[in-house]
This record gives C-alpha cells, structure tokens and sequence, in this order.
C-alpha cells in the first residue's frame, strides 16, 4: 500500500499541510483530517453538489477530486465565506429569504452562488439557475434560493456601485 | 384562542438556527467523531430473493485493521408479532431481519454482514472478502405478481384474516364502506373507471443515513443520529439490541432531510451491536446505493379507480381497489391511502378495497404523506375527466363536491371545521388561474389533496433567564425551521420577542418523551406543548409579581408585556422586571408540559399546475405552479411557504421522473442520483403559495399541520395539464417522457392512449 | 476503496514510461469523475493512477483559422466554453462539452476522459465525429493518429493499448461557411446521461445553396458512438431542404442499434435520432448561413 503522502495547499487564506492516502478524497481530506465539516456527503458521485468547494476559482465536487491533487491549489470552503467582521452577503440573504430547511445543501449552494457571482455579477434568473443545477435541494424546491441569489447580486452590485 | 392579533406568531423573524447553517457549523450526524473511532460498513445481499446458506468472515477478519464482523447472530432473536416499541406498534422480528438478514434475504440490497475497522476504506475492503453462500429463489417485484395464484410466497408464515391458513403475499385487505355502491353508479349519468400503475419512488432527502454509537463498559450507551425522531430511535434500537430502552441516550443531529425516512433506524442498532463488540465508538454512514436500495421507498401500487356523477356535476359513487407494495415486510401505507382518497369529497356511496401486499423490494417507509399522492393520482385524474364529460371547471366542479364541515370522513367522526373550499377559491382568485395560458401544447391542470394532522406526545420546557430572555427546550427535531416557529409560539405566550427565547432541541435525556418530527405534527402537538410550558412560566411569574406587588396570585393579570393588578392597574411591572428579582421571590422559573393530542385538525390543498409538452419528445416543461393550502395559523409564514414548496417540487419529481427501476432478476438498475431523478434547480419554475388560514378548532393558536399535505395534489395537477395541453389522459407514474410520447403517437394513430406501464 | 499510487508525470515520455511500465496495473485520469466513481465501485482497480493534468501538450488549446485547432485531451470543459474560439469556430463541440454535466463536473472533465472512457453516451463524442477530429495518440512505439469514430471498439473499451495515452484532437480549421450543432435528449434538464446525442457538421457552397460537406455522429445508440455515414452523404451536393433533412433523419436511424435501458427503450431512441437529426442539422445549417468568411 503506498505510504501517505503531504499535501500543501491553501484552504480559505491560509497555508495548510496535510497527509493523506492517495485514495482518499479531497472531500474526506477536509472532514476527517481538517475537521471542515461544512463541506457535505451526498452521493459521492459528482451527482448532488453537497460537497461543492472553489478550487482555484471553480466550483468543483470535493468528492470526486483526490486530495493528493490539492497540492499547489486554492481551495476555498464554505467555513471561508463568512469574514470576522460578518456574514458574506449570501448568507445573510439565505437567511432573510428563508432560502434553507434542513440546510444540508446550503453550504454547496453558497459556495456554486459565490462562483457564480464573483464571475456573473448580474445573473438573469435563468442563469442562476444554470449555474445551481449541480446542487440537489430537496426541502425547498430551489425557490427561496433563486430569489436570494437575485437579491444578494443586486445588493453587491449596487455596494460596488456606491 | 383569543381574537387579539398576534404579536411574533405570523411574522418572519431569521431563524436560531439559521447562522450556524449558512456558515456550515451546523453539525449533522456525519460531522461528529470521537476519538479511538472504529468505521462500520455493511454487506448486502446482491440478489432480489434467496436463502442464505453460510457465511464466512475468517478472510474479511484477517484484513488489518478489522475488528469486528457481525452478523444476525449477534442480535437476540425477536418475537414476530406486533408489539409496543415506545409508543408504536412494530413487528420487532421484522425490524430486526431487516437490518441483518436472518436466513432469507428479501430485496437486492438486504444487509447481512456489518464490519468494523480503523477507517471507511479498510471496512469496504473487508466486506469484499466476507463469502455468502445463497440459494437464489425466483423474485417476485409487482403487486400482480405477488397476488396472482401460484406467486412464489417470500414469507411462508405471513397469513391474512381472509385467506385463513393459506400461504400468501397479501399482508392484510382492510375495506371502506358507505352506502351503496350500485345504487350510486345507478344514480350517474356519467361514469369513469381507469386502471393506475405509480412506480415506487424514494424521498430522496440528501443526506445519507448515519449513526456514531458508543458502548460503555457500565451497559450505557450513546448514538448520535440522523433522525426524525429520537425517542423512536432509542425504542427501536434498544429492541434491536437486546438492551433496556432507557441505557441508551439518543442525540438527536441536525437532519438533512427526512420527509417519513427516517423515522426508523438502519445503522443505529448495527453501529451500536459493532461498539458493544469492539469497546470502541463506531461510525457509520450510508452510501447513496445503499440510501436508495435499502432504506424506506414508498409503495408503488396499482389503483383501479370507478367514479359516477350526474350530469350537474354531483358525484353519486366512488368505487376503489388499490394494491400497495409493502416491500419485504408487512406495512405499506395503503390503510391511510384509503382513507384519503375520496376524503376531500361529499360523496354519499363508496365502496374501497386495499391491499398491503409483500414483494421483492426494500420495506417500505414513510414518505410525506404516505399513501396519499398515489391515490390522488387516481381520483383526482377520473375527476377531471368526469368534469370534462359535464362541462364544468375543474375547480368549480370539486368545489360542487367539497367536503365541509360535517360532512362524513372515510374514517372517523364526520369533518370539524376545514379549508377545502377555501382552499379551492383561494385558487380560483389567484393571479395564476386568471392569468392566460396560451400556446400551442400547454396545458392547465387542477387537483386537490387531504392528509390527516396526527397528534401524539410532545414535551416543552420554557427556562425564564435573569434577563428578560428565555430558553425553550424541545423534543422535536428541527427539519425545516420548526425550533424557530417554536420559539416564536413562546415568545408570544411569554409576551417578548423571538430574538430573545433560544430553541434547542434535547435529546432522549434531556427533554420529556416527544413523538417524531412527521405526521405534520409538530406546528400542532408541540406547539400546543411549548404553549402550555410558556403559559405555565407565565403562571409563575403572576405569582412572583404577586409577592413584588403584595397582591394575591389570583388577581394578577399579564397584558402587552405588563404585569398588574386588576383592581390597581397603576402599578405596572415588566417581565424583565419580575424576572430580575427571581432570586428574592423564589428561585428560578421554569415552565413545563407534555402533552397528548388527540383530535386535531387535518390539511387540505390544491394545487394549479401549467405545462408545455413537446409532442416530438414527450418531455413535460412545468411552466408555473401554485399551491394553496389551509394551514390554520402559519407560525413563521416563510417555512410554511418552504414546506409547501418542497412538497409540490418534490410532487412534480414524482409526476415526471422519478421511478425505481428494478430489472428481470430484482436487481435496481438506478441506485443513484443520476438516474434516480429528482429535479434541479434548472427542472423548476417559480412555485406560488396561498396560505389559506382556517383555524383549527380546539388548538390554542389554531395551527394546522403543514409539513405533508402538499406533495399530494402535484402529480394528478400534472396529468391533468398535459391532459389539457395534448389530450392525452396518462395513467402512470412516472409520466416519463417515453411514456409521454408513446401515448401521444399512439392517440395520433387513434389507437389506446393508456399506456401499460412496463418494467415498473 | 481499493490502496493506490498516485503519479502526476509532468511530461509525455514520463507519462509513456508510467504506463509502459505498469500496464494494465495503471490507468490515466484526467478530470476524475469518471474514473474515481469506478474506482469507488471497484468497477476498476488499477493498482496506479496516472494523473495526466500537469503535461502542458494536454492543456493547451491552441487555433488558428488556416491550421485549426489542437485541443489538449485534458483540458477542462469549462475552459473549451469559455474560450471565444472554441465557440465561435466550433459551437457544437463546445455546446457538447457545456453539457458534459454540473458547472462543478465541467470545472474537471475533459473531452479527452470523456473519450477514454468509452461510453456510447459520451456527449463530447458524436460532437468530436462531426468535426472530424483526428486523435493523436502517443505510446512507448511512438505516435499514431486515430479518427474519433474508430477510436471506441465497445461500451467502456477503446483502442489504446495499456502503454497509450491520448495526448490531444487535431480538428481541422472551419471551412468558409461551416459550423456544427450538438443536442441530446435527457429527461430533465441537466445533469442527466444523454438517451441520446446527435452532432452533426454542415459546409454550405452558399452561391449554389448546396451542401458540400457533411458528418452526422450518433451517440448512446450502439455499443459505440456511430458516425452515420449514409446519412451524412444524404446531405452531400444537395439543398437542405426539408425532403432532404428528413432523408437524412431516417438514414440516421437506420445507423443506430440502440438498446432498451433505464435511460429509454429501443423505440423511445429511434424516434429521437430523427427527432434530433433534424433539429441538429438544420441548427448546423443555419449556424453555417451565417458563419461570416474567415
């Protein structure tokens, strides 16, 4: 069996280290060994985006990803959205909109509406939709979600604006 | 209750609860560890039917990094009858066999073997190598097959009251009956009868199963789960296990949806078996296969339904047959179909006939409204086509039907006061059905649903702090935003605000007997609970401002946040006043209840659906869709929109997409997210509510139950819009597109557009 | 899952010394989502994984209008729709390419995995037949090159021998009055396997209104992705009228042996090739109209 080897890697900001086996996951990588709990299993194949991280930019299933591969990469997760000095506004307009039951889903949502959003800035409601259909939500029938997306990207537009 | 307006009760604050899940702190059952943790994986069975003739574990055993293999075996052998189990009546021989096969297994997919090592991969490596030895049996995988004379029997013991002591599938027959039944079809001038196939279907909630249990040397013991009810999984478990029910604390995780799934156990026992061999804590998750090949589907079924009306648009006579997959063991839902399917109408004779019926598939579980959104696809399909043969509305003509208050259940005393014809006329007026729908292949469809509200136990406890907040402790565990409902039900009763009370949900040591997080149930039953502790706190609090204002208790009223004397309504004193002299008028305050419900008010919805098909294709594009539903008194308006948006999302997936494919050998070809279909985000439009509020009679605040009701209407809406939009009348679910289209070429052909649902 | 080896050679003879030397024991990976899901299910155990992603060869996208385009086997398909070539030159590979799966599967998955691995249902591959891509495959005995529709010999197998990679497509440069379209049918609206895919390429001579050039591909309806010749000279020297389409639609249907599944029957399939082969070559055709000269 092949011996564990270190990854580095930059997770939300900060330089990190880690050992693993080679046939482990980015996604179990960051649960098991980082103890980033935020990320989720759902299926483990790339089918329902519970465990939707950004690497280098893109959203990406953390599951169907080796963690070996993070080496040299930027990762950010959902425990990076929100800064000290508060919520992103994405998750303040989950809240407000009421856009989660259970909340299973909704750190891979945030985390595809960010990408989203840092590249799209004013997404048509068709594109959004687009952009979410690789996370699977089961309690709210996506509704809450659109309609916080729309609000987040008109209040960071218009923040830029200001 | 009270006719003054609602204070917190109604309005939208953000949920406790809601940082912690936006920022992905939340911790759901898979994000607990403890040290020295084993991981448990479990072997299942690859054939649909068998015998199990041995099984050798001495390869997996030798793996390094294994510690233990269990078996049915290691559990105490059951008796197979009902029992109490807490406060529900379970098979416990059943239970248990389902979660390691005894001898036989029933379903591709039924666990044997369960294997505990240092990590998840080692533990998968090591059920590879356990050696089953099966006898392969024929499967038998639909209703007809399971019923027709000479079907392979999968249990040789099972027996029904009709069929004596002959060997059978057939569970059990339960009947309805009013009147006549004859002399109603006598009485129509129009009669529909259609024959239904629904495809059994998965509640799809997204996180797998799982459960971290602990054994301790001393015969306590600890699971952490993902459960809709943990005083269920303590009952359950404990059973399983051989251990009395009250060693064992159950904690509740955060759920990652439910919807009837998990309301009983798969890996609690087995995680808890596996800790009590190894000295070690030991995780288990569930793999997606898994999740859909051996957890809780519901029951795909065959419905044959006979509906007559006159021609001004009575209906004189509803007759049933309805054959429901229970999966493996005994227990469909086809008792509650039953007694829904006519519920939302007056209709004087009817006659059902219902069948719990054993096959080859997993035992079937709990899905939102159990048994309901099959039947619907039934009735609420012949009812459209008995208005058309009328002429009448689809709206108008169930609103000529409408059960009232009084008017006659399936089951049970005649209807309290009820919202169905609210219901309905709330959708009338809606923007949507005033709207136009124009083009070519676009359809509207109506349909309506009814699901009971159940009642059970719940317990609160309100603890009044120093500072003018409070903290609310619950048994029901949160699915969807009821802790934040709950407290608002405090705040209101304890006269703050919802800012001020934090809702927690305790575990089974915690906090007083609570009954599932299901039956739409907790808005009513706990709310009626945290009601009751709130009241009793503020009870207290008259008392110590009593002694604050040297009055007796009885004279003392609270009123917009104030407490005074009636007959000296000068002196005022606030509840952060009272409250901050706890130390001075008797020690800290704390209110209490558990309560029981019995008769409670049930759910009525309809739901208005558009469709635009291709006729190239037979795929369907929902268009718009709009539920209106009577929720009594929504707590938090924003979740009881979200619960009757899920609902019909996950309705609409039922409708168009969503099936268990089993192939020829009882193996299911889908057990996946890929070709399990649900729909995404790109699958929806827009879902309107109405929250139609009909006070429940008899409750404090006049809630309904709003969790369930709503998934039942969606599929028969669209049957009915595609109806509208190519004229063609679907007869199965899924109405997958090869379906569709095959109905479409064959009504151009002019040949039987009622398509026999193959490969179910 | 079964124990691995994980190596990221960082040329193509490092890459072809790998394979050569572990053989049937290893196995390359580009984006993963395919080949972690099969390792998950030990539908595949290589004892090596080879992950091919740091060869510069295999990421580049590299066009111009005269000598076309190389496209590296393990570019991203987010990275082929986000490049203004890719879908202004080939707008149904790209298309195809989009429709791989979610934005999160298309951040990993490559036209070249996609082909490796072998599925008759491969989106990106009738796509990569109508444009008449060319796979140069390198291995320890040297390079040879491999037309797209000869490069799958059955579901999940293909031509490479266990020392082989697929380093990259050579597709030759749009002809004046080209273009291509892919559409496949799935049930919902993304994140399904096509039931079935079609791709076709149209060249236009616009003075005489004729067509001058032509490949239609079929996928998910034969054990392997289908370049339906008799259908594509169906459309040679004439005008894409809709006689000629249609002619074109059931000599497209004719091509295909497809199977009953759980993703759609036999005739469900059928009736799709010809739903799509009309609507694919008619949106190629229009997309060639107005393909302005280069």
């Amino acid at each position: 069996m092949a011996k564990k080897t270190v990854v580095e890697t930059t997770i939300n900001g900060e330089t990190v280290e880690f050992l693993c086996e080679p046939r482990e996951s980015l996604l179990e990588v960051l649960r098991d060994e980082l103890e980033l709990t935020g990320s989720k299993e759902g299926c483990l194949t790339g089918d329902c985006g519970a465990c939707t991280v950004v690497v280098d930019g893109r959203p990406t299933c953390s599951c169907l990803v080796l963690a070996v591969e993070a080496n040299g990469k930027k990762i950010d997760t959902i425990e990076g959205l929100a800064r000290p000095e508060g919520l992103h506004v994405l998750q303040q307009k989950f809240l407000e909109h009421a856009a989660l039951q259970c909340g299973i889903c909704t750190p891979g949502v945030l985390m595809s509406a960010k990408a989203l959003l840092d590249r799209t800035p004013n997404p048509t409601e068709a594109e959004i939709r687009y952009a979410l259909a690789g996370n699977l939500c089961r309690c709210t029938g996506y509704d809450k979600i659109v309609r916080a997306v729309v609000d987040a990207a008109k209040t960071l537009s218009s923040a830029r604006a200001a | 209750m009270a006719a003054k307006p609602f204070k917190v009760i109604g309005t939208r604050p953000i949920r406790h609860d809601g940082v912690d899940k936006v920022t992905g702190r939340a911790k759901y059952g898979a994000d607990y560890s403890l040290p020295d943790m084993l991981h448990g994986k479990m072997l299942r069975s690859p054939h649909a039917h068998a015998r199990i003739k041995s099984i050798k574990c001495d390869k997996a055993l030798a793996l390094p990094g294994v510690k233990a293999v269990i078996t049915s075996a290691d559990l105490p052998d059951l008796p197979d009858k009902m029992e109490m189990a807490g406060e529900a009546p379970v098979n416990l021989a059943h239970l248990s066999q389902n979660l390691l096969a005894r001898n036989k297994v029933l379903y591709d997919g039924h666990a044997i073997a369960a294997v505990a090592a240092t990590s998840a991969h080692i533990a998968e490596e090591a059920v590879r190598l356990i050696e089953v030895e099966y006898e392969v049996l024929p499967p038998v995988m639909t209703v007809e097959d399971a019923m027709k004379t000479g079907a392979t029997i999968l249990n040789p013991k099972l027996r029904n009251k009709e069929e004596g002591d002959k060997e059978t599938n057939v569970a059990s027959h339960i009947q309805f009956k009013r009147g006549e039944v004859e002399d109603g079809f006598k009485a129509a001038d129009y009669v529909v009868e259609r024959e239904f196939k629904t495809a059994m279907v998965h509640q799809g909630y997204l996180e797998p199963h799982n459960a971290l249990a602990v054994y301790n040397a001393d015969g306590k013991s600890t699971i952490w789960t993902s459960t809709q009810g943990s005083f269920a999984v303590r009952a359950l478990a404990a059973a399983v296990c051989g251990i009395p029910e009250t060693t064992l604390k159950v904690v509740p995780a955060e759920i990652g949806g439910g919807f009837g799934g998990k309301l009983t156990v798969y890996l609690d026992p087995i995680a808890l078996a596996l800790s009590k061999k190894t000295g070690k804590p030991v995780k288990m998750i569930m793999s997606r296969a898994d999740v859909l090949k051996a957890t809780g589907p519901t029951s795909g079924s065959t419905i044959r339904c006979k509906m007559g009306c006159t021609k001004d648009g009575k209906i004189t006579a509803a007759q049933v047959w309805m054959a429901y997959e229970a999966g493996a063991y005994p227990g469909s839902p086809v008792g509650a179909g039953a007694m829904v399917i006519i519920a939302p109408y007056d209709i004087p004779h009817m006659i059902i006939d219902a069948y719990d019926v054993l096959v080859n598939r997993p035992k079937t579980a709990a899905y939102r409204a159990p048994g309901a959104t099959n039947a619907a696809m039934a009735s609420e399909t012949v009812i459209n086509e008995l208005a058309e043969k009328c002429g009448i509305d689809q709206i108008e003509f169930r609103l000529l039907n409408a059960a009232k208050e009084g008017t006659a259940q399936t089951a049970g005393p005649p209807f309290k006061k009820i919202g169905y014809v609210e219901c309905l006329e709330a959708l009338k007026n809606s923007p949507h059905y005033k709207s136009k729908l124009e083009g070519p292949n676009r359809g509207r469809g109506v349909a309506g649903g009814f699901w009971f509200n159940v009642g059970m136990n719940s317990s609160a406890v309100v603890n009044v702090n120093g500072d003018g907040t409070a903290s609310l402790v619950i048994g029901s565990v949160d699915v969807g935003g009821t802790r934040a409902a709950q407290a608002m039900v405090a705040a209101e009763v304890l006269g703050i605000k919802a800012e001020d009370v934090r809702p927690s949900v305790g575990d089974t040591e915690s906090i007083g007997y609570t009954d599932m997080t299901g039956g739409s149930r907790t808005a009513v039953t706990t709310g009626a609970a945290v009601f009751a502790a709130a009241e009793d706190a503020v009870k207290q609090l008259k008392e110590r401002a009593a002694k604050l204002l040297e009055k007796k208790p009885e004279e003392i009223a609270y009123e917009d946040g104030s407490f005074y004397a009636a007959s000296d309504p000068s002196k005022k004193l606030t509840f952060k006043e009272v409250v901050a002299k706890f130390a001075r008028t008797g020690g800290p305050v704390s209110g209490q209840a558990s309560v029981n419900l019995r008769a409670v008010g049930p759910s009525f919805a309809a739901t208005l659906i558009d469709v635009e098909v291709d006729p190239d294709t037979g795929k369907v594009k929902v268009l718009r869709a709009t539920c209106a539903q009577d929720v009594g008194k929504a707590l938090h308006p924003s979740y009881v929109e979200g619960q009757m948006q899920g609902g019909t999302a996950q309705g609409i997936g039922w409708a168009l997409n969503e099936e268990y494919v089993y192939d020829d050998r009882g193996n299911l070809r889908n057990f996946g997210l890929l070709d399990y279909r649900m729909p995404t985000c790109l699958d929806l439009p827009e879902i309107e509510t109405i929250l139609v509020e009909v006070p429940a009679p008899g409750h404090p605040i006049g809630s309904r139950g709003v969790g369930e009701v709503n998934i039942v209407p969606p599929p028969a809406a669209v049957a009915n819009a595609i109806a509208n939009a190519v004229g063609v009348r679907m007869n199965v679910l899924p109405m997958s597109p090869p379906r569709l289209l095959k109905a479409i070429i064959n009504k151009r052909s002019g040949s039987d557009t009622q398509i026999a649902a193959a490969g179910r | 899952m079964h124990a691995i080896n994980y190596e990221s050679p960082s040329t193509l003879d490092q890459a072809v010394k790998f394979m050569a030397a572990h053989g049937e024991k290893a196995r390359a990976m580009s984006g993963g989502s395919d080949l972690i899901i099969q390792m998950r299910a030990a539908v595949r155990r290589p004892e090596y994984v080879v992950d091919l992603k740091k060869i510069p060869e295999l990421r580049q996208i590299s066009f111009s209008v005269q000598h076309g385009l190389k496209l590296g086997a393990a570019v991203p398909a987010i990275e082929i729709h986000e490049n203004a070539d890719m879908r202004k030159y080939y707008p149904g590979l790209t298309e195809a390419a989009h429709l791989i799966g979610s934005l999160q599967i298309q951040s990993r998955a490559s036209v070249g995995g996609n082909l490796c691995n072998g599925s008759p249902a491969a989106d990106t591959i009738p796509a990569l037949i109508a444009v008449g891509a060319k796979c140069r495959v390198l291995g320890s005995k040297g390079e040879r090159i491999v037309a797209a529709e000869d490069f799958c010999t059955g579901p999940g197998r293909t031509v490479l021998a266990p020392d082989e990679i697929l380093v990259e497509f050579q597709i030759p440069g749009p002809a004046p009055h080209s273009s291509d379209a892919y559409q496949r049918f799935i049930p919902r609206n993304e994140m399904d396997i096509a039931v079935v895919g079609v791709g076709a390429s149209i060249t236009l001579d616009l003075g005489e209104d004729r067509c001058t050039a032509a490949r239609i591909g079929l996928g998910a309806v034969g054990p392997t992705p289908i370049f339906a010749k008799e259908a594509s000279a169906a459309l040679v020297g004439k005008k894409l009228d809709a006689g000629t389409i249609e002619k074109a639609a059931q000599a497209a249907i004719a091509a295909s042996s497809p199977i009953d599944d759980m993703r759609g029957t036999a005739e469900f399939r059928r009736h799709l090739v010809g739903v799509l082969t009309r609507r694919v070559v008619t949106l190629a055709a229009e997309r060639a109209r107005m393909a302005t000269s280069r």
